[in-house]
């Protein structure tokens, strides 16, 4: 659907990496350049006409995002360059000072580098555990098996939405409950759920989110952090400088703004958060619930034309949602992208990012093809039909 | 060498390589892996008296990683120091459209062609660039009193 709004559609290229980045509307792509070109000033520091429409727009980007996943203030709003930004100045700013030795974690080796990374130095520094939760036969984790990874010393549960790998959709909303009656933080790696599904904070007692806007239509190098407000209060910033102080002087005495200024030194990437405000606009009028519908019927379009296709092995069929993965037999991962590449496929290889994971994977290295709502079945068609012909995939590759 | 034959040798060696399955006890061990993309190889020399006697490797990699691998690792085994160098050097001077000495690389040459896909170089370079990190290792063992090739 939507397709006429995307200009690289035009190339004829079929995009099925959206998991990695997403492709730009033009209306993201337009009202970039209306800044550039029209009130290109910085915000909430000129008195003149066109830096009182950035600084205006600037903070209505912030509501916007707040009303698309439905959290209570628009200062529970951070904006940064992106999820692995949010991500580690929720660990280092928050979770340094909130958790103490001893402390368990609960995550998945399905999590992306993003988020084990800076747990894993976390736990060396402050001596926290990190407790991989089981996961099921295709590697999704259930509510049964976060219940049963629980105790006592359980502090923070800290899991993507959906996983980038195997496209599992997380039990958040079961989750959030048990660890809002538990007093168990709940951090949540929305940059594969944001995009593609119906968020809300608030319903499912998520204590921290973090999601990027390229995923999601929008511009790279625009990403937010939402936080309770409460947990906000009590973080720490990772940067100081410009437009998030008070005051100060030369003596020292350093007083911060209130939310969301303090989390926001210097000036921001403001061109980027316009786009991103334009990108959910976009995203809402069509729908989450219908993307997410969409995407569900294309993947079982897949698995059912696949069947034609027995020289294709898929690991994740059981899993709901847009991500396949899957590998020719005997072909290497990367010359499958790149057979793929000769015919105008775009489609990822390797461990995506999530290397922990090849720990339980039968294979260490997949395809994975990502659909997004302008996505169709035609474009499925044209990808059986270059599989089905992949015995000949070493003279189109070699 | 005609198309035709230079995809055959990639083959048969991405299929069938040559002493995959890494030993380790006596050799000098070197993880070859690409920034750029997700192949990851191991690969081992033994050496004696300043020779290279036997070659292994293992891991998972591309059909041109792999292959490339597996006809370097057995050219190598009988020669010096000096010799792999050579061979190494004019072998990369392929790879980048320098100057090289065709007499030399033998079935080497079916890689002629990879400068025409340039994200495919770094696939070919892989194995050279990790053997010759364990031949700068060679020469410590010189100086450790092991006979010299130079």
């Amino acid at each position: 659907m939507n397709r006429e709004d995307f200009p690289f559609l035009k190339t004829g290229k079929i995009y099925f990496d959206n998991g990695a980045t997403s492709l730009k509307p033009s209306a993201v792509i337009e009202s970039m350049v209306d800044y550039y070109e029209n009130y290109s000033a910085n915000i909430h520091r000129g008195d003149y006409e066109i830096s009182l429409k950035a600084s205006d727009i600037y903070d209505q980007a912030r509501e916007v995002c707040q009303k698309f996943i439905h959290a209570d203030k628009p200062e529970e709003i951070i904006f940064t360059k992106g999820t692995t930004e949010s991500l580690n100045k929720i660990i280092f700013g928050f979770f340094e000072t909130h958790l103490k030795k001893g402390d368990e974690v609960l995550v998945t080796k399905a999590e992306h580098a993003s988020l084990l990374l800076p747990l894993m130095i976390l736990a060396e520094k402050i001596g926290i555990h990190l407790i991989y939760m089981p996961l099921k036969e295709e590697n999704e984790l259930d509510y049964e098996s976060f219940l049963s990874s629980v105790t006592p010393k359980t502090k923070l549960v800290a899991i993507a939405g959906v996983s980038n790998v195997v496209g599992d959709h997380r039990p958040l909303n079961q989750i959030g409950r048990y660890c809002k009656e538990n007093q168990i933080y709940f951090l949540v790696d929305g940059a594969q759920s944001v995009p593609h599904t119906k968020t809300d904070v608030v319903r499912d007692n998520i204590d921290f989110l973090a999601f990027s806007g390229h995923k999601m239509l929008g511009p790279t190098g625009i990403g937010v952090l939402y936080g309770k407000k409460e947990l906000l209060e009590e973080m720490k910033p990772c940067e100081y400088g410009g437009d998030m102080n008070q005051n100060f002087s030369s003596l020292g005495d350093v007083t911060l703004k209130p939310l969301p200024a303090r989390l926001e030194a210097g000036t921001p990437p403001i061109a980027e958060v316009i786009g991103l405000k334009a990108a959910i606009s976009y995203l809402e009028k069509i729908g989450m619930e219908k993307i997410e519908e969409y995407e569900e019927e294309l993947k079982e379009y897949f698995l059912k034309r696949i069947k034609e296709v027995p020289q294709v092995d898929v690991y994740n069929a059981s899993v709901k949602g847009g991500e396949v993965i899957f590998n020719i037999h005997d072909v290497f991962s990367q010359d499958a992208a790149i057979y793929l590449d000769y015919f105008g496929i775009c489609v990822r290889a390797g461990t995506h990012c999530a290397k922990a994971l090849k720990e339980e994977l039968p294979v260490q290295n997949t395809v994975r093809i990502s659909f997004y709502f302008y996505n169709t079945k035609e474009e499925i068609d044209k990808l059986m039909d270059v599989l089905k012909q992949s015995d000949t995939l070493y003279n189109v590759i070699l | 060498m005609d198309k035709e034959l230079k995809r055959e040798i990639i083959l048969d060696n991405y299929q069938h390589p040559f002493h995959k399955g890494l030993k380790k006890e006596g050799y000098i061990v070197e993880n070859a892996n690409n920034e750029s993309c997700i192949d990851n190889l191991d690969i081992s020399l033994k050496i004696e008296d300043g020779k290279i006697v036997d070659t292994t490797f293992d891991g998972e990699a591309c059909a041109i990683s792999t292959s490339a691998t597996s006809i370097l690792l057995r050219k190598l085994i009988g020669k010096e120091k000096k010799e792999a160098q050579i061979l190494l050097e004019n072998y990369e001077n392929m790879i980048e459209e320098r100057p090289y000495d065709e007499s030399l690389l033998e079935e080497l040459l079916a890689y002629q062609d990879i400068y025409l896909q340039p994200n495919r170089k770094n696939c070919a370079l892989l194995p050279s660039k990790a053997i010759k990190n364990i031949l700068k290792q060679m020469k410590d063992e010189e100086k450790d009193g092991i006979k010299g090739t130079e």
